[in-house]
């Protein structure tokens, strides 16, 4: 019988089904971080078990952590409280951290790619809705609540019901200026940001495959801003490239038996999808959000919606979200002034990401009003990108690169946008008060951010472009 | 976990679609290692002027002493973005034990039926009857017969909900002691596959 991608994966994963109810799915990889755990191992001692399978858990310290002077004491006190709690519980139920000061950190979903942790035809969660992540590794990988850490810790499973088949295709060549940051936005403003609750969601087609790894991170992370329960892409050569030779990438013998594995893991050509989407590449321009949802994104050359453009459902979300980012119908979203660049978080703050703002900087300033924070996604990108002189790029056009962490996405450290101020993020959410009480986001590629930058306000990064 | 089986309740309406967890529980309010305690940041921004719990915003509804109950009733596609299941610490703590939309996110789903919080999906049609009630009103959800009745009018609603599920919030029972129950099995998957 034909199969999809997911349900390969998930039948290889079921340890029994419940009659009527969820199956026990079991979990290969178990990523934890400070803020969604403590509360799983409290659990955990208070019925007086020790984590089950403490191989498969892996820590890092990323959400609230400072990006500056990392190597002093955390400052904000409840932070440093539930760093030292995670230090603690990692030590006492032999759980691998790599927190602060370690090469390997950073954010938890940057480090297990560039690691080789994550890897094909896997489960894997996280207290994390980006979790989905992983999935650009054509694995089921999503995000859990702090109960279900506990019961990844406990027994190294998890119930669940199993999702709905989405895919999206995305086929043809990508315009000049335009990068997965945009395919994923582009696909968000057509489906919405609940298009695809309930679904798993496999991406496909010409223009996906053509994707390095790190671009079709971006596509799957934001799987979840959808409303995806996961998503996911076939893993190829350019994934098996990418894994090989990393940290925990299976060697020799154990890499042969993987990569038998790995390259079973695609949906069968009559494989059936519950629904299924086509977008056709050449379509999608720089793409920017003006909203505060990430499904309110437009061409950067387009206007911001009016009322009577838009479904009668959404009219009311559509003037409270305006009135919050203190935009109007019907006007241009280029050239708005921008107060702040955010250039980071799980989404995009890879080295590919830091290498294509830098070859776009190179030789420019900033905007003098503009503040520019840039945020390696780990200490690993972090060491390369000064390895390459990235970093001097970026301090001669004015740009601030700091520690790697979760930042400014969030706002749990210091790194807040103030009340009323404009960002341009490369971050995955421009809900209301994300990134500060008040602040308004703006969400785009790591380009389009880096040519807001430069001009401080939002630019169509195709007429900067030689 | 507490179990639910009939909440007979006024409700506290937030006519607002595509609520986040961000909107529900603000990251900078993440910072406990207990569980405990949330409630009173529940919709922090929406209720408060400037971060200010002296300056409370009149036309929230949580701000309005008209409402109260333990039933939270909200616009379609209820709990979207992050995982934190401080989301649904916060409603718990906060009194409630049911939330009705016409929709769901489903990391928020699961993570409210983990706490004992119960979700009702209602249709777009009978959440707007809801909306168009007076404080006065009481909704009974029933558990057991899986149904939501507006009091007043005594119209009425199916909603659908996870045999397995139902079972545990009826009886209080954690999906961790089921999969600690499952050890063998489990033992016995991770032989035979590796």
């Amino acid at each position: 019988m034909s199969k999809t991608l997911f349900e390969k994966i998930w039948e290889k994963h079921i340890v029994k089904t419940i009659d009527g109810g969820p199956s026990v799915l079991y979990i290969d990889r178990h990523f934890i971080h400070e803020v969604t755990s403590p509360q799983a191992f409290t659990g955990l001692n208070k019925r007086g078990i020790k984590v089950f399978r403490p191989a498969q858990t892996i820590a890092t310290a990323d959400h609230n952590v400072p990006t500056l002077n990392q190597h002093l004491p955390i400052k904000e006190e409840l932070s440093r409280l539930q760093v030292e709690a995670l230090k603690k519980n990692c030590a006492e139920h032999g759980v691998e951290l790599y927190g602060l000061g370690h090469p390997f950190q950073g954010i938890v979903h940057v480090i297990g790619p560039e690691l080789g942790i994550t890897q094909p035809g896997m489960t894997i969660v996280c207290g994390d809705s980006h979790t989905s992540t992983h999935g650009a590794f054509g694995s089921i990988a999503f995000g859990i609540g702090t109960s279900e850490v506990e019961m990844v810790l406990a027994t190294q499973c998890l119930l669940q019901s199993k999702p709905k088949l989405m895919r999206i295709n995305v086929d043809g060549v990508l315009n000049k200026g335009v990068v997965s940051k945009d395919i994923v936005l582009y696909i968000l403003s057509k489906i919405t940001a609940s298009g695809a609750t309930g679904y798993a969601v496999e991406f496909a087609g010409s223009a996906i495959r053509s994707l390095s790894m790190e671009a079709r991170m971006t596509i799957c992370n934001m799987s979840i801003e959808m409303g995806g329960r996961c998503g996911l892409i076939a893993p190829d050569e350019t994934t098996f490239n990418y894994i090989k030779g990393k940290e925990f990438a299976p060697k020799d013998a154990a890499w042969e038996k993987s990569l038998a594995y790995w390259q079973s893991l695609y949906s069968d050509k009559d494989a059936v999808f519950d629904k299924e989407y086509h977008f056709k590449a050449e379509d999608i321009e720089p793409m920017i959000t003006y909203g505060t949802n990430p499904g309110m994104g437009i061409g950067v050359s387009g206007k911001i919606p009016t009322a009577d453009t838009i479904n009668e459902n959404d009219k009311s979300g559509l003037s409270k979200s305006l009135t919050y980012m203190g935009l109007q119908q019907g006007s241009n979203i280029k050239g708005q002034k921008i107060d702040y660049v955010f250039i980071g978080s799980c989404t995009n703050s890879r080295i590919e990401d830091l290498r294509m703002v830098a070859s776009f900087v190179k030789g420019k300033k900033k905007a003098s009003d503009v503040e520019v924070w840039v945020v390696p996604g780990s200490k690993q990108v972090e060491a390369q990108a000064i390895a390459e002189g990235i970093d001097k790029i970026f301090e001669e056009a004015g740009f601030m690169l700091r520690q790697p962490g979760c930042s400014a996405c969030l706002g749990m450290n210091e790194d807040k946008i103030p009340a009323g101020k404009y960002c341009i993020s490369t971050s995955n959410r421009n809900f209301e008060g994300r990134q500060g009480a008040g602040a308004r986001t703006l969400l785009a590629s790591p380009l389009t951010a880096a040519a807001a930058a430069i001009t401080g306000v939002v630019t169509d990064v195709r007429e900067l472009l030689n | 976990m507490k179990a639910i089986t009939t909440i007979n309740s006024h409700f506290v309406p937030v006519n607002i679609e595509n609520i986040d967890t961000d909107q529900i529980i603000p990251a900078r309010f993440l910072k406990a290692t207990t569980k405990e305690g949330f409630g009173k940041n529940l919709f922090r921004d929406w209720r408060y002027e400037n971060d200010d719990e002296t300056k409370p915003k009149k036309d929230f509804p949580l701000n309005q002493p008209a409402y109260s109950g333990e039933i939270l009733v909200a616009g379609k596609n209820f709990g979207c973005g992050s995982s934190r299941e401080h989301a649904a610490w916060s409603i718990l703590d906060a009194g409630f034990r049911v939330v009705v939309s016409s929709f769901f996110a489903d990391i928020f789903k699961n993570n409210a039926l983990n706490n004992g919080v119960l979700p009702v999906q209602v249709s777009d049609a009978f959440l707007h009857k809801i909306f168009a009630q007076d404080s006065n009103t009481e909704l009974t959800v029933d558990l057991e017969k899986q149904s939501i009745t507006i009091n007043a009018t005594n119209e009425q609603e199916h909603f659908d909900i996870n045999s397995y599920k139902k079972t545990c919030l009826l009886n209080g029972y954690d999906d961790i002691d089921f999969l600690l129950s499952t050890k063998e099995d489990i033992q016995q998957f991770e032989t035979l596959t590796t």
